[in-house]
């Protein structure tokens, strides 16, 4: 068999081991998905009238909860990228990468599967979290193309914080070590468009919150799913997400090759 | 059994390695036959482990050649790992899986067939015995069973050379007397072994040769017994029932001296020859003695002949003391012994340093 064919069998089972876990221990899903979901409840149910009230750019429609979903998904985003860096941190300290990495088997494989791992769990409550979004009244305007598009963006940033998280995992010396990208990924929707449009905030938090990189992302979704104007913010949520990915990925592969040996 | 024409499964030569600072090998040199027992011995921080993970590709010396089974691990790693199997100084199971599933994983990614790889974890499964346990999570296992599927999954692959860095670390004396037996049942098999130890009792139970490793240098190399002959220290113990005898016999036997109470250490080897002569220029003297004891000088006693330090690490004062009289061990039958273990306290306490 080829180099090619290895490499994609042992990815795939990379991926089997790491899909396994999921189903098994479905915690890393319910995770991202129950607390954003009790966030959309919150901001919705609780903040939401304040709130949508208060918005200068409210969304055609002005319901509040066709404004807050796109944060949400990003945040569901996070958790899922925190749980992947766990996930691979505890490869690392328990020793097995160690093992796996005198085998005689695809390096890249093993990271491949916890990414395309993290992937199709975060995808998976992403659209677990539409259908409790829609459930709770959220209406989008865009036609299957849109919706096509949004989800792109959604795995493309998935994709960017996976390798990520991937790559934090691998150097965190424990799993103590991967708080503060986890406080990080989960901090960012807060202080971003996600709630509030940026234009509301104080001087240099505005200024954080409109260059930091999620809020393109949820201002190119809200457009896409709300038809709000996307500008450039399209271009800049990819360039962001490739630009975290292309990191990511060789920030990962140098600490796999390097073989921080524990 | 094992091969003689055939070239050596593992050679090394200057191996060196640096991390900063610290010279952490200095210049090892190494050969190791096909079909044998290889020991590494050496306190923490000797450098064991270094030396395992330079040969089995996880880490890149700064000089020096090696080859396993004819391969370089430097420049085709991939070639090494095809035929080898490690198991590190901790079980590197995957917890969550279940015993039979890390198993399969292994087989998988040896890309075994489906069906021979299911074939072959029920297989290891039963002989390690953990087919009881196959189903449940390994984070569910006792140290144990871990370091039992640990060595399993290493096993997966058949590989001809297996590299166990301190393989009975931690664990229980009858865990680790199952160890041993499996080791020995994989040398049956014609696989190379090279295993490191802090245990010198270990490397003494299964090593056909034995490298002694002290701050990043081989001090001494030979087999077991080759080791022990380099050391003074070995001698017949007899006990006497009164002064009277003890002093006939002290007169008798040229070198002995007194030791505790109404007791001569004859000093000498204590192969069976000597023994009955020792026994009968007794009896024609007509001196009767209560008991006897045979003192094998054992590894500790080696390194501490080689290193001048005794083999645990000159910090743990209280070892120290220890390393004169309680290392010999004490037989009060005139066999060979199996030397238990005076060591194990002394080594205990390092073991988490790593």
């Amino acid at each position: 068999m080829s180099t090619l064919t290895y490499t994609a069998r042992d990815s795939a089972t990379m991926l089997k081991r790491n899909l396994r876990y999921s189903v098994r221990y479905p915690v890393t899903i319910i995770v991202a998905l129950a607390i954003p979901a009790l966030l959309l409840l919150l901001f919705v149910g609780v903040f939401g009238g304040a709130l949508g009230a208060g918005l200068g750019a409210a969304p055609p429609g002005g319901k509040y909860i066709d404004y807050v979903v796109p944060g949400i998904l990003l945040m569901s985003i996070g958790y899922g990228a925190s749980s992947t860096t766990l996930a691979v941190n505890r490869d690392m300290t328990e020793g097995i990468i160690a093992r796996f990495r005198t085998m005689a088997i695809s390096r890249s494989s093993v990271l491949t599967g916890h990414v395309v791992a993290a992937l199709i769990r975060t995808v998976a409550s992403c659209v677990l979290l539409i259908g409790v979004a829609l459930l709770m009244g959220y209406r989008s305007s865009a036609d299957a193309g849109r919706w096509l598009a949004a989800a792109g963006l959604v795995a493309l940033l998935a994709f960017a914080l996976s390798w990520l998280a991937v790559a934090i995992g691998l150097a965190a010396p424990t799993a103590e070590g991967t708080s503060g990208f986890t406080l990080i990924v989960q901090l960012l929707p807060f202080i971003s468009s996600a709630f509030v449009p940026t234009g509301t905030m104080s001087g240099p938090v505005r200024w954080f919150a409109h260059n930091q990189p999620f809020t393109p992302v949820i201002d190119t979704l809200r457009g896409l799913l709300t038809g709000t104007p996307i500008g450039h913010s399209g271009i800049i949520a990819v360039a962001w997400c490739v630009g975290l990915a292309v990191l990511g990925y060789f920030w990962a592969g140098a600490l796999f090759r390097k073989g921080a040996v524990r | 059994m094992s091969p003689t024409t055939s070239s050596p499964a593992i050679t090394a030569s200057g191996l060196r390695k640096c991390f900063g600072d610290k010279v952490v090998l200095d210049g090892i040199d190494l050969s190791v036959a096909e079909g044998t027992v290889f020991s590494l011995l050496g306190p923490n921080g000797a450098g064991k482990t270094t030396t395992v993970h330079i040969l089995s590709t996880l880490m890149r010396a700064d000089g020096g050649e090696a080859r396993v089974m004819g391969r370089d691990p430097a420049r085709d790693p991939d070639a090494v790992r095809a035929v080898i199997g490690v198991t590190g100084q901790f079980s590197a199971v995957d917890g969550l899986l279940t015993g039979r599933e890390n198993l399969q994983l292994m087989a998988d990614l040896r890309h075994l067939p489906r069906a021979e790889g299911r074939r072959r974890a029920a297989e290891l499964l039963a002989e390690f015995e953990l087919a009881d346990a196959a189903d449940k999570r390994a984070a569910t296992y006792s140290g144990g069973m871990r370091r039992r599927l640990d060595l399993a999954m290493t096993l997966v692959g058949d590989p001809r050379v297996i590299f166990l860095d301190e393989p009975t670390t931690g664990l229980d004396p009858r865990s680790r007397r199952t160890m041993w037996q499996i080791v020995r049942s994989l040398v049956g098999r014609g696989v190379t072994i090279f295993l490191t130890t802090q245990y010198l009792d270990e490397a003494d139970e299964l090593a056909d040769r034995i490298a002694v490793l002290d701050q990043g240098r081989i001090v001494a190399t030979g087999t077991p017994a080759e080791l022990k002959r380099r050391v003074p220290g070995g001698h017949v113990r007899l006990q006497f029932a009164d002064a009277a005898a003890l002093t006939a016999a002290e007169r008798l036997l040229d070198g002995a001296a007194r030791g505790d109470g109404l007791s001569l250490n004859v000093p000498g080897d204590a192969g069976i020859h000597a023994l009955r002569a020792l026994l009968t220029r007794l009896d024609d003297a007509g001196i009767e003695a209560e008991t006897l004891s045979v003192h094998t000088p054992d590894l500790d006693d080696v390194f501490f002949a080689l290193t001048g330090r005794p083999a645990a690490d000159t910090a743990s004062a209280d070892h120290n003391t220890s390393t004169n009289d309680a290392a010999p061990t004490n037989n009060t039958a005139p066999t060979n012994n199996t030397a238990p273990t005076s060591n194990e306290n002394a080594s205990e306490q390092k073991e988490s340093v790593r």
